[in-house]
């Protein structure tokens, strides 16, 4: 989904940027709480796994191909705050090195596919973590349903800016449905990519995974307090 | 069963990473993606300007030096790996809390594994 130069005015990219240089200074300060000397290598390692996945475009319907955005995969594995941070330098090498996503358009690019995927994809596995059993198999599940979520609400968000500055006049409810049916097919990719690759770093070194870390807490705390915890 | 190390998991999604950007990328599918589709569909693919960086050595995830599209291509998504490794593995180093754990809600797992790999 990386918008080009020219889908969108001068003012709203300049407004997309404001707020992508304002997110990403939030989650510079963020990322701290996040990353120690035992987790920071892994953000590295995450970033240029998002970008690698990004060159795989795979087959949705007639004639269109989607590509993993990767905000929900780095959020549960490194944090939020450190996805943000990855997916955007993912985003500013594309742009850069490969023109892949308009230069005027990177804080577009950032606040859609980098800070909506995260905040989406983050809030969503944290909403299904309240809800289902806590078990550390429940992560890459929870992941996945994130990351397809995360998908379409970056479309509707793009619906949304090009109704405040696209340069082409356009029936909005035509380019909702349009926007809306491609992505929920990319958003099952998405998904699909999320859970296998959560799911394999959960089935090796489940302590790596950030979205883990309190299901994990939790597993330690119950074993500890057996004795008194099956009286009670 | 004995755990891999850290070190054995950062190399294995360094190696996944490498291979995906640098072999399996020649395979993904060169339609155009859902929002140029859509924007060809709905009439404004024509308002796309030209990249200010569309002249680039890698433009396009191809390598204009190298003439064998599948290498062309492979290098290009290699050192797209590589780069946003060392930005932000760089830039993730500096912002971590040094010598200190991070947030944890409760102390670490007692099944922590140590490094085995030095």
């Amino acid at each position: 989904m990386h918008v080009p130069d020219g889908f969108l005015d001068a003012p709203t990219s300049v407004g997309t940027g404001v707020v992508a240089a304002a997110a990403v200074g939030l989650a510079l300060r963020g990322a701290r709480r996040e990353l120690d000397d035992r987790t920071a290598p892994l953000a590295g390692l995450v970033a240029a796994f998002v970008f690698a996945t990004q060159m795989l475009n795979f087959p949705v319907a007639a004639g269109t191909t989607g590509h993993l955005m990767g905000g929900a995969i780095a959020a549960v594995l490194v944090g939020p705050w450190t996805g943000v941070l990855c997916t955007s330098v993912v985003f500013v090498v594309q742009a850069l090195l490969f023109a892949d996503g308009g230069i005027t358009a990177l804080g577009t690019n950032i606040v859609l596919m980098g800070v909506v995927t995260c905040a989406v994809g983050w809030g969503v596995f944290r909403l299904l973590q309240a809800v289902l059993p806590k078990r550390v198999s429940m992560v890459p599940l929870a992941a996945g349903i994130g990351a397809f979520v995360s998908v379409p609400a970056a479309a509707l968000v793009f619906v949304g800016l090009y109704a405040v500055g696209g340069v082409a006049p356009l029936p909005l409810d035509n380019l909702t449905t349009a926007m809306l049916g491609v992505h929920l097919l990319i958003g099952v990719g998405e998904g699909v990519i999320t859970f296998l690759a959560v799911g394999s770093i959960i089935a090796v070194r489940p302590d790596l995974v950030h979205g883990a870390r309190r299901v994990l807490a939790q597993r330690t705390l119950e074993v500890r307090t057996s004795p008194t915890a099956s009286a009670a | 069963m004995r755990r891999p190390g850290t070190r054995t998991v950062l190399l294995g999604v360094l190696v996944v990473s490498l291979l995906l950007a640098g072999v399996v990328s020649f395979y993904a599918a060169s339609a155009p993606d859902g929002l140029t589709k859509v924007s060809q569909d709905q009439g404004f693919a024509d308002t796309e300007t030209d990249h200010a960086a569309g002249d680039g050595p890698f433009a396009g995830y191809g390598s204009s030096f190298i003439s064998d599209e599948r290498l062309s291509g492979g290098v290009a998504g290699v050192v797209g790996v590589l780069v946003v490794l060392a930005l932000a593995g760089g830039l993730t180093l500096l912002v971590r809390r040094r010598g200190e754990p991070a947030d944890q809600p409760v102390d670490q797992p007692a099944d922590e594994p140590v490094d085995q790999d030095r």
